[in-house]
């Protein structure tokens, strides 16, 4: 049977366990963002144009095809690389190729980045080139934007609502 | 003197301590394991009732939680508090446990197997806690959430962002919340799968910590939930960044450093640092360990080595010759120790019998019973004064050389376990000596597990093979003693060499005093000598 002495023993270190358990279970606290800044999130994902337009076969070519492999059009899978631009007040904070996924290189290419930033009103521009033509950008949005401190600004892109969304946007 | 050693000294001196407040018996660093399969335990109960009143579903699962917080906060509040703190001991119990294994070698050779079947658990028990902070959706599970994310699109298996989905509330579904939460319970169930292969090796594996260690245990995790309940912190705000939260260390100690190093440089690192991890065994010193061997003509098949080996290494299995009996041992190498506690359980292995006949059941290769006798006797020879003392210990506890004199000698075994109680009959009965001490590995942390429980019990006449009554267990002193306790084993010493001088020479059943040694005795010195 233990002594009184080590019924205190045991009281201190059970009480030293709970007291790490319970400290180091919350503290010390983590700072992920400083005070005064704001988060630019870029995250879309994207089918870009095919690397070679679609043809039509040739009959040459459709003769020496079986039967059943026959089809009209020729369209190679794979994707042209894109690329994203992202400017604030005129100066480029993200610039990036974005490759096809897939072991084909035929998927969708994904962007994701989070840009700190000083909260403030800045003049936002994105671009971006999906095409085959190698220059210039086919999608283009600028805007003027107040990003608040500690505020979570996303920039998305989907073609069907007319390409780049700046979610979060109250400027 | 090397690192490990200076970590080892290091680590006896707080055993001291708890040995102080626990006793060795309770001592809660001598049952790190254990102790991880009661929190195991304690976060399965409380997380089942727990999810009772949880609701999956990106508003419902803050409101839930919030409900079992401060609602019902007298039983799911403190169940959810218990599934916190449960969860952290048991990541501490198993870093401790790792540290403690690594720092007294008990990973090397036939160990192997619980080693590298350790680590993969912890990368299971980080993912069972990693993806239950993820279902509260308080501003710490947002953190997680788009950390963990952003680290697993790190790796080259997703195709599509993970942590595009949780940029903006639009791009958050309930059906993430029921994937989480698939994850936070078969995770876990993986883990007790992995525990169970995990402690397969081991003879009476210690899945259950002594019932007042447990009782202590949960008692602090149940004061500290009432005390300082789990609490949330704050919804879940998409549009705003997480920008301070009160991290849970013992789970997300690598969570800040992704701020400023790639998920691929963290992946690399911890990947690299897993196979290092389980590569240890085969990477550095590694002693040739003695194996066990049988001796089908001695062995009388009584399975007594069978029930004794610590890792599992010896089957019975039935006999093909023309022997009476019916079974004999059979040896798996690849998980024998070479501890010798199973020589030390053979009836057959005896000092009494002639020279030639010493060939027990069973016994170590490199470490015959013959050898061991005769050493015996060549250095209980020279012993003079009326309490000589026979000390024995292990290789892995205190290093008697020291105490060796003119009436003292030190003969170092295997594990103490392997000396069969009949050599401590042989040497008191027989006048070789006065009395027999038994040393060891620190008490209540045998480093072959079961040694030290067996030596008590054959002593004790409690276990096969007993030692004969006909030996006064004051003639016996068994001091288990860490390699920081030589004062005490000095101390103990002294105390049982007056205790032996008090009693005077031994004096058999029959009346025979022995202080002379018995004619054939003497021949047997002079012979092995």
């Amino acid at each position: 049977m233990p002594k009184p002495a080590q019924w205190l023993g045991q009281a201190v270190l059970y009480s030293a366990f709970a007291l790490v358990l319970g400290y180091f279970s919350v503290f010390p606290r983590f700072t992920h963002l400083e005070a005064g800044y704001g988060i630019i999130r870029i995250s879309f994902s994207h089918a870009g144009e095919t690397r070679v337009a679609c043809r039509r076969f040739t009959q040459a070519e459709l003769d020496q095809l079986a039967p059943n492999m026959r089809r009209i059009l020729d369209c190679p899978r794979e994707r042209v690389d894109q690329l994203l631009l992202v400017e604030l007040d005129g100066k480029p904070v993200y610039q990036q190729m974005l490759p096809p996924l897939g072991i084909a290189g035929d998927g969708a290419a994904t962007a994701y980045a989070r840009i700190k930033v000083p909260a403030g009103t800045y003049h936002l521009r994105s671009r971006l080139r999906d095409s085959r033509s190698g220059e210039g950008f086919n999608w283009d949005r600028s805007e003027q934007v107040t990003i608040a401190p500690g505020q979570n600004f996303v920039i998305g892109f989907q073609p069907q609502t007319g390409g780049f969304r700046f979610l979060g946007a109250s400027g | 003197m090397s690192l490990r050693k200076v970590l080892r000294a290091a680590v006896e001196r707080v055993e001291s301590v708890f040995d102080a407040a626990f006793t060795p018996a309770l001592n809660p660093l001598y049952h790190l394991g254990s102790l991880g399969w009661f929190f195991f335990w304690i976060v399965a109960v409380s997380g089942i009732y727990v999810y009772i009143f949880f609701d999956t579903g990106v508003h419902d699962a803050y409101a839930s939680v919030e409900y079992i917080t401060h609602v019902q906060w007298y039983a799911a509040g403190v169940m959810r508090s218990l599934h916190r703190y449960a969860s952290d001991a048991l990541v501490l119990v198993v870093v401790l446990h790792l540290l403690r294994e690594y720092i007294m070698e008990r990973f090397r050779g036939v160990r192997w197997f619980a080693w590298v079947t350790g680590v993969p658990l912890i990368w299971l028990i980080y993912a069972s806690g990693v993806s239950g902070y993820w279902l509260v959706w308080d501003k710490l599970a947002q953190y997680v959430a788009i950390v963990t994310s952003e680290w697993l699109d790190a790796l080259p298996f997703f195709g599509e962002s993970i942590a595009s989905n949780f940029v903006h509330p639009s791009a958050l579904s309930d059906r993430f919340f029921t994937l989480v939460v698939f994850i936070h319970i078969a995770v876990p169930l993986f883990l007790l799968l992995l525990m169970w292969v995990h402690i397969q090796r081991h003879a009476y594996a210690k899945a259950n910590p002594p019932r007042l260690l447990a009782a202590g245990s949960f008692s602090a995790l149940l004061v500290l939930s009432f005390v300082f309940p789990a609490l949330s912190q704050g919804p879940a705000d998409l549009t705003m960044v997480p920008a301070e939260v009160g991290i849970d260390w013992f789970y997300l100690p690598l969570y800040p450093l992704l701020d400023y190093v790639s998920g691929k440089t963290m992946w690399l690192a911890l990947g690299g640092a897993t196979v290092l991890l389980m590569a240890l065994p085969w990477i550095g010193r590694r002693r040739p360990a003695d194996k066990a061997r049988v001796n089908p003509a001695n062995c009388n098949g009584c399975s007594w080595c069978a029930e004794d080996c610590p890792f599992t290494a010896i089957t019975m299995v039935p006999r093909q010759d023309d022997s009476p009996y019916s079974q004999l041992p059979w040896v798996d190498e690849s998980r024998c120790t070479g501890c010798g506690i199973c020589a030390g359980a053979c009836p057959t292995a005896t000092p009494f019998s002639r020279r030639e006949e010493q060939s027990p059941g069973i016994g170590l290769a490199q470490s015959p019973l013959a050898v061991l006798r005769e050493t015996i006797l060549s250095q209980c020879a020279p012993l003079t004064g009326n309490s000589r003392v026979a000390v024995f210990g292990c290789g892995h506890g205190l290093n008697g050389a020291y105490l060796a004199n003119e009436s003292t000698t030190f003969i170092a075994l295997s594990c103490i376990a392997h000396l069969p109680p009949s050599f401590i009959d042989f040497l008191i009965s027989r006048d070789h000596v006065d009395g027999v001490m038994l040393t060891g590995c620190r008490d209540g942390d045998c480093h072959y597990r079961l040694g030290q429980q067996w030596v008590r019990g054959r002593i004790a006449a409690e276990r096969d093979p007993r030692l004969r009554q006909r030996i006064p267990r004051e003639r016996v002193k068994v001091l288990f003693a860490g390699t920081d306790q030589s004062g005490l084993e000095q101390q103990v010493l002294s105390d049982f060499r007056r205790r032996l001088s008090a009693m005077g020479p031994y004096q058999s059943r029959t009346g025979r005093q022995s202080r002379q040694p018995p004619a054939d005795a003497k021949e047997e010195i002079l012979t092995n000598a």
